[in-house]
């Protein structure tokens, strides 16, 4: 199953190599990962999706905790929770494909931020299976390159992950 | 006050109570080593070699409980002391290790003895840290003992570029610190240890299985009076033993892969298991599919990430050893409620059964000298009061199997990493401790030649050493598992060359011996341990073609053990996959 483990953790050199370091030493997988300071400059928060049975998902968990540098982490998948991935796409849009394109934009929602004669910028933000739809969607040789941010989570509710 | 970096460094070291640091020189430590000559609290050991500095500070804390500190260089010190790290790492040995640094501004450029260390010892250190400001540098030094030694202990690497110890700060030591994100547990929960004794005295066939958790957190004694109080059989792991005393009839012996038979056969058969402080490593539990079919397992840690990683627990409770063992006491005591003593009669009566395969026997009268004889008799002649350390191979396990440790600290091996050449180092660390004790290091003529250069430093600081050398001209565990496994094809483990080991220990200083018959052994054992002035170095040259017994070959379970031919077990328990 897929798990969003949402991590606060000393924002120090190297941080973040020990989190990656521990997930390829014990051969646990990487969806995706994203990491940046937080209000409190001390304090990263890295999001970081992964999946696993149960079993190995608890000891991600267990070692993550372990890590010294990790404060806080929890399982956003075990409650309800608000989970977004921005993309930056550029597609060939030249001739008739520019109208198809700029409706297809429209439907999921996307912005156009840059503009050629020949391409568009579309920036795209949602969950990763609308990201992944609307890759699916505009034919597969218009695209010229894709950037995706990796999965950002919050749970909902009141209650923050916070010290 | 302001001091300069080096200053600091060693100032940290003398008010964190450091008596002796073990290193080798180079040129970014430069500055440290000019502190550590102005001052004389702190006492530096002058290694062969930065991996004997590391086995030294090592052993060194194995046997005192208090954490070794390790000094090199950078580059080439820093790497070479990665083994002694990650061996420290497997083992859960507090251990401070400094490596220095080229100059902050040469970081990242291939500089001369530049190498990432942090990056390099992070996979195997508790925690690591780069000092970036001399102004940090005395509280880095504090957190790096603090989580060296608290909770699950374990080794941490602070690294110092060569420009911050030159620069001067003001020098304020921290009496304590806290940390946001590191917490040690210190309390089991109340809740869970209830649980845990009402399935403990329900128990009608229960098995107590400890490792080195005890011996880290120092409660051997409770571990004994729990065992007593409740009358039921305990086993060691390799890393656990002398946590309860190995002549006391309640104890079974060690369990795991060359465990013995009492000792694997209740594990297998338990309806209840008690572990503390132990992982269920893989050469403790055999096939996990198999493990312990009939258990309800309680498995007391100090690390959640222990439990329920190979084997699932039942019971978890997560905390200190020692606090957790003295409320399961006073809980039993308090509900006065006793074991099942009919259930229990039953059980010895069937632990004594499998007892009485004298799994550990072998050939007293041959002719050759047996390895088992030669640690029989070491332990005979030092009246089991040693402090035995090991390097890894058939002589490690015969030591393990045949040294009867009474005593928490006394048996000092690299159980989790497994490393060759540990031994000696290890030794000279025990012996800096106890000063006044009996020290053997139990090797054999290929581990001891991984780190022989530090007979060198045991003549420089006159450490009496009795070196017990199980020769047999051959990788003694490498050749039993290509005799079992590999169709008797010797793959390169026989050593054609090897050198006069007399004489070698005579070329640095020491006293050297040869014993090639049984009847000459205790006394040569005897001479040696006598002589508390000198080291010496006593060869053995055993029979080649001894294997380590009981054996549980991979993908076997505990029922599925490989006896010795001399046991009259069931022909089936004999078969090796």
């Amino acid at each position: 199953m897929r798990h969003i483990i949402s991590i606060l953790l000393e924002n120090e050199s190297g941080a973040l190599s020990r989190v990656a370091g521990l997930f390829s030493a014990r051969g646990y997988n990487i969806e995706s990962l994203t990491v940046a300071p937080t209000e409190d400059p001390s304090l990263s928060r890295m999001t970081l999706v992964t999946s696993g049975t149960d079993k190995v998902v608890e000891q991600i968990k267990k070692q993550l905790n372990k890590l010294i540098d990790v404060v806080k982490l929890v399982d956003l998948v075990e409650n309800e929770h608000v989970e977004r991935e921005i993309s930056l796409i550029k597609v060939r849009a030249a001739g008739n494909l520019r109208d198809e394109v700029n409706r297809m934009v429209e439907i999921f929602r996307g912005r156009i931020v840059d503009v050629t004669d020949t391409s568009y910028t579309i920036e795209l933000t949602g969950s990763c299976d609308k990201i992944d739809a609307f890759l699916k969607a505009v034919p597969n040789d218009t695209i010229i390159e894709v950037v995706r941010s990796g999965v950002l989570g919050i749970a909902r509710g009141e209650k923050g992950l916070r010290l | 006050m302001e001091l300069t970096g080096a200053d600091i460094v060693v100032k940290a070291l003398a008010d964190e109570g450091v008596e002796y640091i073990f290193g080798y020189p180079g040129g970014a430590a430069l500055h440290i080593y000019d502190a550590l000559y102005r001052q004389d609290t702190v006492k530096h050991i002058l290694a062969r070699h930065e991996q004997g500095a590391g086995h030294a500070a090592d052993g060194y804390a194995r046997s005192c409980g208090k954490p070794g500190v390790v000094l090199v260089t950078s580059g080439p010190g820093a790497t070479n002391v990665v083994t002694p790290v990650a061996t420290a790492h497997m083992d859960s040995i507090p251990l401070v290790v400094i490596t220095a640094q080229v100059p902050s501004h040469l970081i990242g450029d291939d500089a001369f003895q530049e190498v990432d260390s942090i990056g390099i010892t992070r996979p195997c250190v508790k925690h690591n840290f780069l000092v970036k400001d001399v102004r940090d540098l005395a509280t880095t030094i504090k957190k790096a003992f603090y989580v060296a030694t608290s909770g699950r202990p374990g080794p941490v690497v602070i690294d110092i570029p060569k420009d911050i110890t030159a620069e001067k700060a003001e020098y304020i030591y921290p009496k304590s610190l806290s940390m946001r994100s590191y917490q040690p547990v210190t309390q089991g929960h109340s809740g869970q240890i209830r649980k845990a004794v009402q399935v403990l005295l329900a128990a009608k066939r229960p098995v107590i299985y400890t490792g080195g958790g005890i011996i880290l957190s120092d409660c051997s004694d409770k571990l004994a009076e729990l065992v007593r109080l409740l009358g039921y059989p305990c086993t060691n792991t390799l890393m656990g033993l002398g946590a309860y005393p190995a002549d006391d009839p309640l104890f079974l012996g060690m369990l795991g892969m060359h465990g013995t038979y009492e000792a694997n056969l209740a594990m297998h058969e338990c309806d209840v298991m008690l572990c503390i402080g132990a992982r269920f490593d893989d050469r403790v539990t055999g096939d996990t599919n198999k493990f312990s079919p009939y258990a309800k397992i309680i498995h007391v840690d100090i690390d959640p990430s222990s439990i329920s990683k190979t084997i699932s627990a039942d019971i978890p409770v997560v905390g200190p050893a020692g606090v957790i063992l003295e409320e399961m006491i006073s809980q039993i005591k308090d509900s006065g409620r006793k074991p099942d003593a009919e259930a229990m009669q039953k059980w010895w009566h069937q632990i004594d059964g499998w007892r009485k395969i004298d799994c550990l026997d072998y050939d007293r009268e041959s002719e050759l000298i047996k390895p088992q004889f030669v640690v029989e008799k070491l332990y005979e002649v030092t009246k089991g009061d040693a402090f035995v350390t090991s390097d890894v191979g058939q002589h490690q396990m015969f030591a393990a199997q045949y040294y009867k440790f009474s005593k928490p600290r006394r048996w000092i091996n690299s159980g989790g990493l497994g490393t060759m050449g540990f031994g000696l180092p290890a030794a000279m660390g025990v012996q800096l401790a106890h000063p006044d004790e009996t020290v053997a290091c139990v090797t054999g003529e290929g581990s001891i030649q991984m780190c022989l250069q530090e007979l060198s430093t045991c003549k420089q600081y006159d450490l009496p050493l009795n070196i017990v050398n199980l020769n047999n001209r051959y990788l003694g565990m490498v050749r039993q598992w290509q005799e079992f496994f590999y169709d008797r094809r010797y793959s390169h483990s026989y050593m054609d060359a090897l050198p006069d080991l007399v004489k070698l220990a005579e070329g640095y200083g020491h006293i050297g011996i040869r014993i090639e018959k049984p009847a000459d052994v205790e006394g040569a054992l005897k001479e040696a341990l006598s002589d508390k002035s000198r080291l010496y170095f006593l060869d053995f040259i055993t029979d080649q073609t001894e294997n380590v017994y009981p054996m549980i070959a991979a993908g076997k379970g505990h029922h599925e053990m490989h006896l010795s031919p001399r046991n009259n077990g069931d022909d089936e328990e004999r078969e090796l996959a």
